[in-house]
């Protein structure tokens, strides 16, 4: 039998195949004593077919708390009894945070809101957002509003959003254990309607929610079938009050592996570091990763919890010698 | 100078003399402060790219 990572070489690296569901599997059942050769090689893929560059992302929440929806790892749902309260962030202050992650460098702004999907309310709080943003800022926005009908994929289209997020968040064999007020196939739904609009797909999810190993290879293999632009990849950071608040924070070499396995899933995406790198993976794991597969970072905060300061993560990606992509380039 | 008195943990809302919050401490280098240390009522919080700001209806704003 071949080694998996010779046949990924071959497969991946040569000929720009991702590996399939049952390939994923055989390598995130590797031994550590291979995670080195893994990352190396999910490196060398990444350098091949998407260049030696960095994708810097900021992201803020335009609406916080209050969700009706239950996906279980989230504190900003309704239905669990975290203390985060709801709060909507005025036009302001979201152009200001715009200012604040242009200054990093980072091409990418995304605007989120905790909704299952937007209402007329919340799509004319994003357009004067937008409109206010391109009026000082130079930077990408991009958007996450949750599940969308077709006429708000075009009018978001129509506002100049460059980039749609909405993550399958676990695979399609899991998703009732992660999530019961929507179906997998909704999000799926909207994922398509959002790449046939010719907006950029990001569709990503979270890993170390008590999912299975096989699970975690069923996921990557589901993303890679939407071809997503970009997929952020979250490690599940347990919030108090959610149902998988008491769950253990998932072990570094494996979270290393699932990134090695995404990134020989889709040898041509930007793989994202998202929420909860910093606990799962620490500084030295941060960087690991950078030099196994990742190629894109979101800088400064996330939602409701706090990132590595920006400064961190740009003096690290100097140190590696990876260049920050620049506004109007693509990977 | 004022002197503000914390009699509940920003991290988890219980009474700081009540037992320990070590873990609390390590969660808000990671986190903003979710109950006002004065009052322990929720706050609203907003947070930003690069900070965060908590208020309290009762004893105003904090940020980082």
């Amino acid at each position: 039998m071949n080694d998996i990572l010779e046949v990924a070489r071959e497969q991946v690296l040569e000929r720009g195949i991702g590996l399939s569901q049952e390939q994923l599997i055989e390598v995130l059942r590797s031994p550590d004593e291979q995670l080195d050769a893994l990352l190396a090689l999910a490196h060398e893929v990444r350098v091949k077919w998407c260049g030696e560059e960095v994708e810097v992302e900021g992201i803020i929440s335009l609406k916080t708390g209050g969700c009706p929806e239950d996906c279980h790892f989230c504190s900003q749902s309704g239905q669990f009894t975290s203390p985060v309260r709801s709060v909507w962030l005025n036009i302001p202050e979201l152009v200001e945070a715009a200012k604040e992650t242009a200054k990093t460098g980072a091409t990418e702004f995304c605007i989120v809101a905790a909704v299952r999907g937007p209402d007329a309310r919340l799509m004319s709080q994003v357009k004067a957002g937008i409109e206010a943003i391109n009026a000082e800022v130079d930077i990408n926005i991009a958007c996450s509003l949750g599940m969308l009908t077709q006429e708000q994929v075009d009018e978001l289209k129509a506002m100049g959003v460059h980039r749609y997020n909405h993550n399958l968040e676990s695979a399609r064999s899991y998703f009732g254990d992660v999530v019961t007020t929507h179906s997998f196939e909704e999000r799926w739904e909207t994922c398509v309607m959002v790449r046939e609009s010719g907006m950029e797909l990001c569709c990503g999810g979270l890993v170390g929610m008590g999912e299975s190993l096989e699970q975690r290879a069923e996921l990557a293999a589901q993303l890679a079938e939407l071809e997503p632009h970009e997929v952020p990849l979250n490690f599940l950071n347990p919030r108090p009050g959610t149902p998988f608040g008491d769950m253990e924070i998932m072990a570094g070499k494996d979270a290393l592996r699932t990134i090695a396995a995404f990134r020989l899933a889709m040898p041509r995406t930007v793989l994202r570091y998202a929420g909860g790198r910093e606990l799962t993976l620490g500084d030295l794991g941060t960087r690991e990763g950078l030099l196994g597969g990742i190629n894109a970072v979101i800088v400064g905060n996330y939602l409701t919890t706090l990132g590595r300061p920006a400064t961190a993560d740009l003096d690290l990606l100097a140190d590696l010698k990876m260049p920050v992509k620049e506004l109007q380039k693509t990977l | 100078m004022t002197v503000t008195t914390v009699l509940y943990c920003g991290h988890c809302g219980r009474e700081v003399a009540d037992g320990s919050h070590d873990d609390c401490r390590q969660a808000l280098t990671m986190e903003p402060p979710r109950y006002c240390e004065r009052c322990r009522r929720r706050m609203v919080v907003q947070v930003h790219p690069m900070g965060w700001t908590a208020r309290c209806s009762a004893h105003g704003e904090v940020s980082s």
